[in-house]
């Protein structure tokens, strides 16, 4: 690599020491120990079944994300163009599902749309029936409708913040011109978004590529993506060998997704005069804006809304004594499940109090907003502006996405489990290294976003700036900042549902005497028990409401500085 | 607001600028600049006064079903001046990966949760020390498995098929009384099990029906399972809360794969008191599979005299009696009471099957076999 200088390296420094530590090093570890070539000539199978299970992971993944993409981009059209009574609680209703554990959500689709669900339970009843004639849990068609609830809200917020700050005069002079609107779309409006799009589809394909909840849960067993596969081998046959093979084929599939992306970016990237974004908003006013805001918003509500209205249904309703008999079971509202998360009925040690368990859970979730906002800005900065070092660390930054989170937690367990260098500290029983490993899953998202918005601001601007003789730090602060700050909030977010709904168990350990939401909902659903059962839904629906306080709260802060956009 | 972000901030660069906080040793106290809120127990042992300065810490890693009363651990770490830090990791299997791969350089002292499935593993990699304990003498043999006591027996569950009472008498259906029963077309797509790759109850169940019918006709065994509409899901949690008609999930199948104590458990966790337990669970020979639980020192410890301690206590009545509310499981010691609950609505298997000599080599292939015939 040619000589960099130190100008150039100084805005990695930070992150890229923090990653060393944190990713690459303990990811080097487990599969140094585990990796054993000569295992293919053990099992003969190995690489036949790897191909199958990799053909269906790109299968699943690519479909699921042209799938949100189909569902994220008029809502984030919606989002960026219209004002609408009730807005900002719909944006934040979307990001709920980001962080919610896949046993909820699972909770959440089954009351809508399993065999007992209310669609078929109205279905069969209308229609005199006496099966269930949906099915849904167990089908492709589970997964993929979950891959697009969970994830629509990247492309809402990577597109939506650049469609918002868009210039409409570019297309309103075409029109003028004599452009029909669909050249209009085709030519100017989205070139303009490519790089927030390609952005989005990264980390959407990213997840849906590494997906292990989703696929258990509601494709149920047979379909296996490479982390399904990953974990049964790591976690139930302790075949490490095989697992760090896999974990292999997934970090190198990741790295071609970001090289090709990382060369492509560059290629689309316009930058173009941006505009505050509350200049481009209006209420719906000609009949047909009315009817389409009004569509979706119906829209929004089916398919966000209703799912997630489940859980505090749930955890309201008593269901007692006669369950086979569903029809005769008067359903009564109680609040009794609430009552009993305070309660410690049998002296147990494990006992969860909810308020420590959200307090734990928000505190882990700041440091983790923090940090990676702190370690992710120089980044996106550099990133925004490419040379030579940065074309190079530009695919690596994403492997934290693409990896096994199983394989990492394994690498965690065994590089943290003794004081590291010469310190006299052991990270793995320090409840700190909880939200350092999701800052490792925060970064890249929050590099992603930063450095979308980062690209778009054209190098006349700055020039202009210089040229009038303002100082460096005078033209980041006046020309820069506001222009960004937006996505700052954005990748603020993320970081923090990324936080708050990741649960340990997969990748480190619990810390009993350091609980959080997520934890305090697994413990109840492990024990058979109506109670229990309520308490999970009950918790869950506290976990949704932290949540999504969380995020509105994010989302009102004005930046200092941040104007409009 | 700015403030309380000013704050954070603060706080988040003094974490990251110092890694090594004035505490030391591997199970370093909590810091209290993290502003984190440990639970009440870790305040009580600072309430007894110590006889003999600052207690030790005991450190014992386990699964995340692993539950215990706060007092009964209290009052072992009262007479013994002695902390005992929990340290789960996992379901059983994640659980014992995870004390397997630092064996070099142990994170606790001891740990609990190995079954008889997964307990040859755990042998062969080496992870345990022998301690015969004195209490072990009263263990009945058919639970001890190591001869070598590097593995004591501390407790046993059954897995064994829950089945919903309301639809069996509603619909006037008997109760399965063998496995031979689950494929007769009465009882078509009535039952809901676990994948033996993916759950440890599912596995059980697996174990059972290769007990009962051998290798390979387990196999024609399940495909009849299959051909009668069979449903396969991931795990407990699903299988249980999401399938079974007779959970507050109220599902479609009114048969589960799950333990024998469940049904107790749901007269236990009823919100509104009950005269009887919704469920039943099925108890005929050779339809459980008997689940043996497992503790040990991890080679290396420190604290071996503490640790030895702490198995003995855990064998002894107090703690045998503590554990079967807390985590549905029997006592292995005799002298131990088995509450009126489990007497009351659960049935105790009759000749359940157990581990086969030859599982820990077969293991895969039965498993990767089963999933050819019944998932493709």
């Amino acid at each position: 690599m040619p000589i960099v200088n130190f100008r150039k390296v100084l805005p990695w420094l930070a992150p890229s020491i923090f990653l060393s530590l944190f990713f690459f090093y303990p990811l080097t570890r487990i599969l140094a120990l585990g990796l054993d070539f000569s295992f293919f000539q053990k099992s003969p199978h190995f690489l036949s079944q790897t191909l199958e299970i990799l053909r269906f992971t790109f299968y699943e993944a690519a479909l699921s994300t042209l799938l949100t993409l189909v569902v994220g981009l008029p809502l984030a059209h919606l989002f960026a163009h219209y004002d609408f009574p009730g807005k900002k609680v719909l944006r934040v209703l979307t990001a709920v599902p980001f962080m919610l554990p896949t046993v909820v959500v699972a909770a959440g689709f089954n009351a809508l749309l399993g065999p007992r669900g209310w669609i078929n339970l109205g279905w069969m009843a209308f229609f005199q029936l006496d099966r269930a004639p949906l099915v849904f849990i167990g089908t492709l068609s589970a997964i993929l409708i979950a891959h697009v609830f969970y994830n629509s809200t990247i492309v809402i917020r990577l597109v939506g913040n650049a469609w918002a700050s868009m210039d409409p005069h570019l297309g309103d002079a075409a029109l003028s011109m004599g452009a029909s609107p669909r050249q209009v779309l085709m030519g100017i409006t989205l070139p303009l978004l490519r790089p927030s799009i390609f952005a989005a589809s990264l980390l959407v394909f990213l997840f849906d590529f590494t997906s292990y909840g989703v696929i258990l849960l509601l494709g149920g067993p047979r379909f296996a993506t490479i982390e399904v596969e990953i974990y049964i081998q790591a976690l139930q046959m302790l075949n490490l060998p095989a697992a760090s093979l896999l974990s292999l084929v997934q970090l190198i599939c990741t790295l071609g997704f970001s090289a090709i992306y990382a060369r492509y970016i560059v290629r689309v990237t316009a930058a173009i005069k941006p505009r505050a974004a509350s200049l481009n908003q209006t209420r719906p006013r000609l009949k047909g804006q009315k009817l389409y805001v009004t569509g979706m918003i119906i829209f929004l509500v089916i398919f966000f809304v209703l799912p997630l209205l489940a859980l505090p249904l749930r955890s309201v309703s008593q269901l007692e004594a006669n369950r086979a008999d569903l029809s005769q079971v008067k359903q009564t509202v109680t609040f009794d499940y609430y009552r009993e998360l305070f309660v410690n009925r049998n002296d147990s040690l494990f006992y969860v109090p909810p308020f420590q368990a959200a307090r734990n859970s928000l505190f882990y979730a700041s440091i983790t907003v923090i940090l990676s906002l702190l370690l992710g800005f120089p980044a996106a900065a550099a990133l925004a502006r490419p040379g030579k070092l940065e074309k190079w660390l530009d695919p690596l930054l994403m492997l934290p996405l693409g990896a096994s989170s199983v394989t990492l937690g394994l690498g965690y367990i065994l590089t943290f489990n003794r004081p590291l260098f010469f310190s006299q500290f052991t990270f793995l029983t320090s409840p700190m290294l909880v939200p350092l490993a999701h800052t490792t899953i925060a970064l890249p998202f929050v590099i992603r976003s930063l450095q979308a918005a980062l690209a778009q601001i054209p190098s006349q601007l700055r020039e202009a700036a210089s040229v009038l003789g303002a100082p460096r730090w005078k033209i980041w602060l006046y020309v820069d900042w506001p222009i960004i700050s937006r996505a700052v909030i954005s990748a603020g977010a993320f970081a923090f549902t990324i936080s708050l709904g990741e649960f340990g168990a997969a990748s480190l350990l619990t810390r009993p005497d350091y609980p959080t939401l997520p934890t305090a909902i697994y413990r109840f659903l492990s024990q058979p028990g109506g109670l229990n059962y309520g308490q999970a839904m009950a918790m869950a629906t506290i976990l949704m409401l932290v949540c999504g306080l969380g995020i509105l709260l994010i989302e009102s802060f004005r930046l200092p500085g941040s104007g409009d956009f | 607001m700015k403030r309380l972000l000013f704050g954070l901030l603060i706080t988040s660069m003094l974490l990251v600028s110092c890694g090594s906080p004035a505490g030391s040793g591997p199970a370093a106290a909590p810091n209290t600049a993290l502003q984190l809120t440990p639970l009440p127990t870790d305040v009580v042992p600072t309430a007894v006064t110590p006889p003999s300065g600052e207690p030790r810490i005991l450190t014992v890693m386990t699964h995340d079903s692993f539950a215990a009363s706060v007092g009964v651990i209290q009052e072992f770490e009262k007479s013994n001046n002695v902390k005992v830090n929990f340290v789960k990791s996992g379901d059983a299997g994640a659980a014992l990966n995870k004390a397997i791969l630092t064996k070099d350089a142990p994170i606790a002292d001891m740990f609990y949760g190995v079954d008889n499935t997964f307990l040859s593993r755990a042998l062969d990699a080496g992870i345990f020390e022998s301690y015969a304990s004195p209490l072990i003498d009263s263990i009945p043999d058919e639970f001890k498995l190591d001869l070598k006591n590097r593995a004591l027996p501390v407790d046993y569950g059954d897995v064994c098929i829950n089945y919903s009472k309301a639809y069996f008498s509603k619909n006037g259906l008997a109760v399965p009384a063998s496995l031979d029963d689950l494929i007769k077309p009465e009882y078509k797509d009535l039952l809901v099990v676990e994948n033996p790759a993916t759950s440890s109850p599912g596995l059980a169940f697996l174990l059972a029906t290769i007990q009962k019918y051998g290798d390979p006709g387990y196999l024609d065994y399940w495909k009849a399972l299959k051909a009668n509409g069979v449903v396969v899901v991931d795990g407990w949690e699903t299988a249980y809360y999401t399938n079974f008609t007779g959970s507050s999930g109220a599902g479609p199948q009114p048969m589960v794969v799950s333990y024998s104590t469940s049904p107790a458990a749901e007269f236990a966790y009823s919100k509104t008191p009950l005269n009887d337990s919704p469920d039943g669970n099925i108890n005929a020979p050779g339809t459980c599979f008997r689940q043996i639980e497992f503790v040990g020192i991890l080679a290396g410890t420190k604290n071996r005299d503490i640790a030895e301690k702490f198995v003995d206590f855990m064998l002894d009545v107090t703690f045998q009696e503590d554990m079967p509310t807390n985590m549905w499981v029997y006592p292995v010691n005799p002298k131990a009471a088995v509450p009126e609950i489990f007497t009351s609505y659960s049935q105790p298997a009759i000749q359940p099957a157990t581990v086969p000599a030859n599982l820990d080599e077969k293991r895969d292939s039965w498993i990767e076999a089963w999933n050819q015939a019944v998932l493709h």
